[in-house]
Formats: structure tokens, sequence, C-alpha cells
């Protein structure tokens, strides 16, 4: 590897470690608007042009503010969570696929790793997100902060499966682990035709595994008053935000990629680099819009039908639909 | 393993610190500490696989064991609420038979790792790097293994599984009053399991007057 390899390699890591913490303020701004749409008001629209200052100042109010640590708390446990939060989060995005192989002087992909067992890999990193949820409830010694914990941890575990299903009767069509194998399968066909029950599946798990309205049952601000991170406060606090948003980007870029075809679609000749990025942030966009409009449109489940919604009617959909797949692959090869 | 220098650290920093970090979860006391060096220690392990090379196993590891299993042992030690262990002893008498196994277990390694070069190609095994890359890679490797060569050791091991799942539940459930003729001597059991309960909660509820005026 000589120098341009590295400078290759460094900015994609930057780019990707950068995005951090600048979506999640640009996310929480249109998450705003759309909602203060969506439901007659009008929204954020004071700092800024129509408020478009107000996520940073509400990060700077959070940089500046108390730090909180309950007397009686784990210290250790309680200070390590948010980082067990935001880490897996933040991993995962190494082997999403941004846009197709650029070739300028040398060619190198828009992605930072090409994993053979890329899916895995993001799989795994989502099931990791738990821990943090389980250790910041657990080490707050907080009554509502245990139960909110209590309720995630066997919330995410629930609909990883279904999202493992989802993600699962991809791979029977794609026949690769890897994510960019993925995509360039999808070329001719996006496998939201071919598996849109999976896509389904996966949309719903995708929900659930963010801890996102109708599905967020851990925060339940009614009854839990927030939930696993009710004790955080100042900048912890903020890291559990980032991670949700994070983690919200992350399953929407996913869904792009193992449903929408990733960067695929129509290509202006010369800039297929630039319009492959466009369709794939537009595609993005798309899911993350939808997670926006499923809270402002839909009410909170009740936590016996969230479990009884995923064990007894997503699973054995799940597990049908892989065995259809599979079926199918079998006859048509 | 590739025989370079960042592969060699790797492996002496994966070393250390699985072995730190499983001394950590036996030797502490909380049993949430315990369970977090755990998930430290499998990390690690994950890292060993990956450095030899088997993407798929590291990253299994670390879904399998680290996202479910020990998920589960958290949640079920925040069931209990553990927090204050009374003070025990530390050491067992299984410490005698430990020792020795453990020596044993660092004889066998230090042989096979110093042993002559035929003990080590003989401890390759049926799936050398070269074979796995010519099967497209470690998972396709272990789907060969698992669903071709050992199908029906396979099977036999995910029918026992699910046995002893069908097991715990049949154990574990409670016995409905329209059952309860069925089960005369769970009833007998359950009742005595319920004196007992209220009994602890009583206790309960008198440490928890005493606490109170604090």
């Amino acid at each position: 590897m000589d120098f341009w390899d590295w400078f290759i390699v460094v900015t994609k890591v930057l780019a990707v470690f950068l995005l951090l913490p600048v979506a999640p303020l640009a996310l929480v701004l249109f998450e705003r608007w759309t909602l203060g749409r969506l439901q007659s008001r009008i929204g954020p629209n004071r700092v800024g042009w129509r408020g478009s200052l107000q996520t940073a100042a509400d990060g700077l109010k959070l940089g500046i503010k108390e730090d909180t640590i309950p007397a009686m708390a784990d210290k250790g446990i309680f200070w390590f969570a948010p980082v067990m939060m935001v880490t897996p989060a933040l991993a995962a995005w190494a082997v999403v696929p941004f846009g197709p192989p650029v070739d300028v002087g040398r060619t190198f992909g828009l992605w930072v790793a090409d994993l053979n067992v890329g899916v895995l890999f993001f799989l795994a990193m989502g099931s990791l997100g738990v821990y943090g949820v389980v250790m910041s409830g657990w080490a707050s010694n907080s009554k509502y902060a245990h139960l909110g914990a209590l309720r995630s941890s066997a919330q995410i575990i629930s609909y990883e499966l279904v999202l493992g299903l989802g993600v699962l009767a991809v791979i029977v069509y794609s026949g690769s682990l890897s994510l960019v194998d993925i995509v360039n399968a999808q070329a001719g066909l996006w496998f939201i035709v071919p598996q849109f029950i999976g896509f389904l599946l996966f949309l719903i798990a995708a929900v659930g595994e963010t801890n996102r309205a109708p599905l967020d049952l851990p925060e339940a601000e009614t009854e839990l008053v927030a939930g696993f991170h009710v004790e955080y406060s100042g900048m912890r606090w903020a890291f559990f935000f980032m991670a949700e948003y994070a983690n919200i980007l992350l399953m929407s870029a996913i869904a792009a990629t193992l449903f929408l075809g990733g960067w695929h679609g129509w290509t202006i000749p010369g800039l297929e680099a630039i319009s492959g990025v466009g369709w794939f942030v537009l595609k993005t966009g798309l899911f993350v819009f939808a997670f926006f409009l499923f809270r402002a449109a839909l009410p909170r489940f009740r936590y016996d039908q969230l479990m009884n919604f995923c064990w007894k009617i997503l699973i054995p959909i799940g597990a049908l639909n892989l065995l259809a797949a599979a079926a199918l692959r079998m006859a048509w090869s | 393993m590739p025989d370079n220098i960042e592969t060699h650290l790797a492996f002496w920093y994966l070393a250390a610190a699985s072995v730190a970090a499983s001394l950590l979860m036996v030797s502490v006391r909380n049993p949430v500490h315990s369970a977090i060096s755990l998930v430290v220690v499998i990390f690690h392990v994950a890292g060993f696989f990956a450095i030899l090379g088997s993407g798929f196993l590291a990253v299994a590891q670390i879904a399998i064991y680290a996202g479910a299993i020990v998920v589960l042992f958290l949640f079920t030690l925040m069931m209990l609420d553990l927090r204050h262990l009374p003070e025990e002893r530390v050491t067992h008498r299984q410490l005698w038979l430990g020792i020795p196994l453990a020596l044993l277990l660092a004889v066998e390694a230090v042989v096979i790792g110093a042993g002559t070069p035929e003990v080590r190609e003989s401890i390759k095994g049926a799936f050398p790097p070269a074979t796995v890359s010519e099967l497209g890679g470690s998972a396709e490797a272990l789907a060969v293994a698992l669903f071709n060569d050992y199908t029906l050791p396979f099977l036999g091991a995910s029918v026992m599984l699910t046995a002893a799942t069908v097991g715990a539940i049949v154990l574990a459930r409670r016995i409905e009053e329209h059952e309860r003729a069925d089960f005369p001597r769970q009833r007998a059991q359950t009742s005595a399991a319920n004196g007992a309960d209220s009994a602890a909660q009583a206790e309960q509820a008198a440490q928890a007057a005493q606490e109170s005026p604090r």
C-alpha cells in the first residue's frame, strides 16, 4: 500500500465517522419539521432560518449542561453504557456500500470494507446495541430505568429474529453474504419485488430494533418517564440520542441496500458515481421519512401485544417466507 | 494465521486481554460485572477467529454468544437483582480438581505449540486455509462441513437442543387450576413452594418496614 491507498482508506473512515455527530442534528430537525406539519403545528422556527439551527443550539446546550451521576449508581457501568450504545451503531457503518466503485486514476469502492460476511456483521453489531440499554438500565439503580431495560432486552432479542429472517430471505436470492454482492445482484430486479414479505418483516423489525414509535415500549414516556436512560443528562444523554438516530439511518441504509437495489438507478453517463450515491441517499431518505411517518401516525402498542405480534405472527410468517424463498430458488435453478 | 508482525501483535494482545478478562470474570463478586467480563472474553475470542481467517466464525461468535446468550444471562441477573450478594468463600473444593486440570491443559497446549512439525501438521484438521479458499470462504466451508459431511450429527444436536428447551418449559410451567387434578404430586409441591414464597415475602416486608424510616 502506498501513500494514496492509505489516504483513501483514512478519508473513507473519517467520512463515515464524522457522519455520526452530524447526521442526528439534521435528522432531528427534519423529524421535528415533519411532525410539526403532520400535526398541524409550526415546529421549530426560531433559531436560524425557519429554525434550521434549532438542533445545533440544542446540541450546544447539552454539551454545557451539568452531567449528573446518581449516588447509588454503578459508576463504571453507568459511564460505559453510552459508549456501548454508540460503538456498534457506528461500527456497522463499515460494511454499508454508499455507491459504485469509482475510477480516478485508481479504482476503489465507496465503502469502508467489503466483508464477505457483511450482512452478518451488520446483524452482529445490531445485536450488541442491546448492551447499552441493559447496562444503562441496570447501572442507574432506578426502577423506571430497570423496567425500561428489561422490556427493551426482551423486545430487541425478539425483533432481532424477525430482522434476521427478513435478511436471510434476501441472502437466499443473492447467494452471497457480502453487501456489495447483494447490491450487484439487484442490477436487473430489486429484491423488494420477489421478497415483498421479507421487506415488510425487515421494516417492522427495524422499527422494533431501534425502539421507535409505535414499538418504543422501552421508553414509553406515559408509564416509564423515559425508560432506560431516565437517569442520564447532558452529553451522556446526547450519546443515547445520537445512537438512536445513527441506528435509524443505519437501518434505512441497509433496507435500501437489501431491498431497493442500493446505488442502482438511472445514471447520467460519465457521472455514475455521483448518481449512484444520489440514488442511495434518496432511497435511504425514503426509509428515514417512513420512520417519522410511523411515529406521527401510529399509537404505541401494549407490551403483551408487542411480544405476541412478534412471536405468534411475525416469526411464523418469516420462517414460512424463508422456506418458500428457498423452495422457489431450488425450483428455479 | 498469516506470519507477519501485525498478526503477531494482534495475537499477543488478544491472548493477554482474554486471559485477563477471564480471570476478572471468575474473580469479581458482582455477577453483572462477571457477565460483562464474559462479553469481553467473547469479543477477544472472536478476534482469534478473525486473525485465523474465519470471518464467519468471528461474526457468529459475536452475534450468538455476545448478542444473544450473555444478553439472556444479564436479563436473568437483572430480574433477580443480585446486587448485594452475601459474603461467601471464594474457593471451594473444586479447586483441587481444577488446578490439576488447568495444568494438564497448559502442558497440552505447550506440547502442541512447541511440538514437532509432524504434530503441528496433524492438528491442522480437514479445512486448512487452501481448502477454505477453494470452497469460496469460511461460511461456505462451514456449510459444507455441517450440511454435507456431518448432516446427521448436526440434526441430532438440533433435536437434542429442542428437546432440552421443551423439557425446560415443561418443568418451569405454572400448572393451571383446572389441570391440578391430573398432577397430585405437583399440587403438593406448588402449595409448599407458595408457602415458602409467602414466608419470604413476609420477611421482605418486615425488612422494608425496618428500613423505611431512612
